[in-house]
């Protein structure tokens, strides 16, 4: 029996409490300091700033030259970035580091829907015209381009290696002992965020790269439907898997104590259903707009003359 | 290129290795090298402001609750005192209990005091104000919150059920859970008087 539901007994109606002080100042410094991180990481500055810097300048330069970026595709990129902040460098991960369904969302953010967002946005020309021109933006592209990043790059985009590292992770850090240690541990949890963060990153490009596979050869639209299915039937099994589960498979939140009473039993089937049904359902959406492309290009191919 | 899968595979042993670490010692799960060690500023039931410092020297047992806990706390403390009144005679004294309270409105450092001995002379009762346990519970990875007060002002407290054993040097070693048996806390604050 964990400690929460042993402390209902001296309460009827207990309900949310944070350990965080609030600050002195009323409701609005209390709103205010939901934004603020839980644990401050220079790394999640760093990124999202450099991001939102590129971004925003590209965006003015692209308007000068008279090449906008569409409307739709910006609203995407900030979405979505705004998105991947929030779930890590907010109030927010401190409930997700003390509730196991509310880390199930943060993880659904990460791994799909923020990356979704950010890889639907085909952001690169935008990134790259941010960058100010010169000796630093020649060298990064030349390192872009060399074989000591295209190597590991095309090795990790290959579609089977892609599909078990994007499949794989989920398990890997949902297994009970990895993940009893991932909470524990600050450094193991920022690589645990990160690394969904970035795999998503990688395999939502892979599936969205909007350059056409006949002419610049990436990845034929069937291929790529064959890809998110493989991708996310494991990850279906194992929320189905937490959720059925008679057994309290992450004790973790237990013994650090949850962010307010709730019977643990409840918290895992939450947890559950969030790994379960939303990514399904994200694959799902993903492969339609995928299908229409495919469609599209039969459309074009059609169009063209013999 | 072939180099490649096997640098990976290899850094994904090793990554596995360590994150599930040798066991085999503890009963319970074993933290060192995953948790941060001890550091704290608090206040002891003397009423002193007490640091990790304080405390250097022995093995210390760290457990969070609150006095008015109805079951887990006095439950676990109580099994922490079978466990330490089976160790060897000479040996009973190197090892100390923190007890935590993170409910410092109902539990003054006088009322710690009073708890704690009933235990046994190895317990101390520690506690702060709202910001140095924060800071202290953070480190440990953990939290706690409060329930809204009944017509009588009692308040349900939510905490870690977590007993957090350290050497000599405060370095983290192994997480035990509230409801291992004594025999097997025994076991592990042995181990931890070895290697303090």
């Amino acid at each position: 029996m964990s400690a929460i539901a042993s402390s209902q007994h001296t309460s009827q109606a207990p309900t949310v409490a944070g350990a965080l002080p609030r600050p002195a100042g009323g409701v609005l410094l209390d709103y205010l300091s939901l934004l603020l991180p839980y644990e401050f990481s220079w790394l999640a500055i760093v990124f999202f700033g450099t991001a939102s810097v590129l971004y925003a300048n590209g965006q003015r330069v692209l308007a000068q030259s008279g090449e906008p970026v569409a409307r739709w595709r910006s609203a995407l990129f900030w979405l979505g970035l705004a998105l991947a902040y929030s779930v890590m460098h907010t109030r927010f991960d401190y409930y997700a580091q003390f509730m196991f369904f509310i880390h199930r969302i943060q993880h659904l953010a990460l791994h799909h829907v923020a990356a979704i967002l950010l890889m639907g946005a085909n952001p690169w020309r935008a990134l790259a015209a941010g960058f100010p021109e010169g000796g630093a933006k020649r060298w990064i592209a030349r390192v872009l381009q060399s074989p000591l990043v295209q190597w590991p790059y095309r090795f990790i985009q290959f579609p089977p290696i892609a599909v078990m590292v994007f499949a794989g992770l989920i398990f890997f850090w949902l297994t009970p002992s990895i993940h009893f240690n991932a909470m524990l541990s600050q450094p193991l949890y920022l690589l645990m965020n990160w690394s969904m963060f970035i795999d998503g990153l990688l395999f939502w490009w892979l599936i969205l790269d909007p350059r056409s596979p006949a002419r610049v050869g990436t990845l034929g639209f069937g291929k790529r439907i064959l890809v998110i299915w493989a991708a996310t039937v494991p990850q279906l099994a194992l929320g189905a898997y937490i959720v059925g589960a008679p057994q309290s498979l992450y004790d973790i939140y237990e013994v650090c104590g949850r962010a307010w009473p709730i019977a643990p039993h409840d918290d895992q089937v939450l947890g559950g259903l969030f790994t379960w049904i939303p990514p399904a359902m994200m694959g799902v959406l993903v492969m339609v707009v995928v299908l229409r492309r495919l469609l599209h290009q039969s459309d074009n191919d059609g169009a063209q003359p013999a | 290129m072939k180099t490649l899968p096997l640098a990976c595979a290899v850094a994904l042993a090793l990554l596995i290795t360590a994150c599930t670490g040798s066991d085999a010692d503890w009963s319970g799960s074993n933290i060192e090298g995953v948790m941060s060690d001890l550091e704290f500023e608090l206040t002891s039931d003397t009423g002193e402001a007490v640091t990790e410092e304080t405390y250097r020297g022995k093995a210390s047992l760290v457990f969070f609750g609150f006095m008015n806990c109805p079951d887990i706390c006095p439950g676990t403390l109580q099994r922490l005192s079978t466990a330490i009144e089976a160790l060897p005679t000479d040996r009973q004294n190197d090892v100390q209990v923190l007890f935590v309270s993170v409910d410092p409105a109902r539990d003054t450092p006088e009322k710690l005091k009073e708890y704690t001995e009933f235990f046994g002379p190895q317990f101390t009762g520690l506690t702060g104000t709202e910001s140095q346990l924060s800071d202290l519970v953070k480190r440990m990875r953990a939290t706690y919150g409060y329930g809204e007060p009944d017509d009588n002002g009692n308040y349900a407290v939510s905490h870690s059920s977590a007993i957090y054993g350290f050497d000599s040097q405060g370095n983290a070693q192994v997480l035990m859970k509230s409801d291992q048996p004594a025999s097997d806390i025994s076991h592990d604050i042995e181990r931890l008087l070895q290697r303090s």
